[in-house]
């Protein structure tokens, strides 16, 4: 697999799924799509520590123990975030986040 | 008693170095093509979907690319966790968050300023990420021992090892986070009881549904003493 699939490859697969990412996370007005950003862009860090994991030390279990962390802090910043917008939509009766705007001076 | 994992996806070079691992070879590239159009195809259209549902869908089939890339890697058990913990949990997360909250989006998808992001998107993707990629000499292992022999893989039983002995601080912190989360998440998420629709229990809804018929007889039992 390491000899048919170049190591560049498979990294500027995870940068356009995290630089796509980080574009939706900026730009979509509803909150649960930038949610949905945020998700994209911790997967391509995920696809990045497996391939230096399977390409450079393959016999060290590093990668994919940190790869399994940050998917735990994904999932919990999944939950909290989704709780935070069915607050602020209890609130403001909206979740477009450019109406969300009681902190702009 | 320890058995080493070796990578499948190289055994047939051991057997064919020639002709068969050229042809592994191509069949590896073209599904590794096709994983990684999906994905960032299904990542494009979770961007840029306008009914949320149906960037959620996306993003689920994101997900199952990523996993799909994972096994093509040859990490195994990292892929099956991607399937439950993202398809299985947050990805329903936030289809029940979207049920929850009906969206009035509105004719516009993105923010004002939509552009600019793109353009630091674009920016970060084509000056920076895909130039340092290119430059960067990696010190790949040069393969030990006969030549074609597998690789020897780290497997399941080396990352359970590592939570209880090399990891075991990070392992704890995890589990903290997790708690925490979830208290969080429910102290958010917590709505006040003088707030709160009230609703009512099958006892009192039984008893109003009692008193309606109630007042109902004695209207019908009125109309007939006045007849």
């Amino acid at each position: 697999m390491t000899r048919a699939i170049p190591l560049e490859a498979v990294l500027v697969v995870a940068a356009a799924l995290f630089c796509i990412g980080l574009f939706g996370a900026l730009s979509r007005r509803n909150l649960i799509g930038v949610l949905m950003g945020i998700e994209l862009m911790l997967n391509s860090v995920n696809i990045n520590l497996v391939a230096f994991w399977r390409y450079l030390e393959p016999r060290f279990i590093t990668g994919p123990t940190f790869v399994i962390f940050v998917i735990t802090v994904a999932a919990a910043e999944a939950a909290v975030g989704l709780a935070m917008i069915i607050t602020i939509y209890r609130s403001w009766n909206t979740i477009n986040a450019d109406s969300v705007d009681s902190l702009k001076g | 008693m320890r058995s080493d994992r070796v990578g499948v996806l190289r055994l047939p070079y051991h057997y064919a170095p020639t002709t068969g691992g050229e042809l592994m070879d191509l069949l590896i590239q073209i599904i590794f093509g096709l994983i990684s159009a999906l994905v960032i195809g299904a990542a494009m259209m979770v961007v840029t979907m306008r009914n949320v549902i149906h960037s959620a869908l996306w993003l689920i089939a994101s997900f199952f690319g990523v996993a799909a890339l994972y096994l093509l890697m040859e990490a195994e058990f990292i892929a099956v966790v991607q399937v439950l913990v993202y398809v299985g949990a947050i990805s329903i997360l936030i289809l029940f968050a979207i049920m929850l909250t009906r969206s009035n989006e509105g004719d516009r998808l993105f923010t004002t300023y939509w552009w600019t992001s793109g353009l630091i998107a674009l920016g970060l993707f084509g000056a920076v990420l895909v130039p340092t990629l290119a430059g960067t000499i990696w010190n790949l292992p040069q393969p030990t021992g006969p030549a074609g022999a597998p690789e020897v893989l780290s497997g399941v039983e080396e990352l359970g090892r590592g939570f209880v002995s090399e990891f075991v601080l990070h392992f704890e912190i995890a589990g903290v986070l997790l708690t925490v989360a979830l208290i969080g998440a429910i102290v958010i998420a917590f709505e006040e009881r003088s707030r709160r629709r009230r609703v009512l229990t099958l006892a009192e809804e039984l008893e109003l549904r009692k008193r309606q018929q109630a007042s109902e007889h004695s209207a019908v039992a009125a109309a007939d003493s006045v007849d």
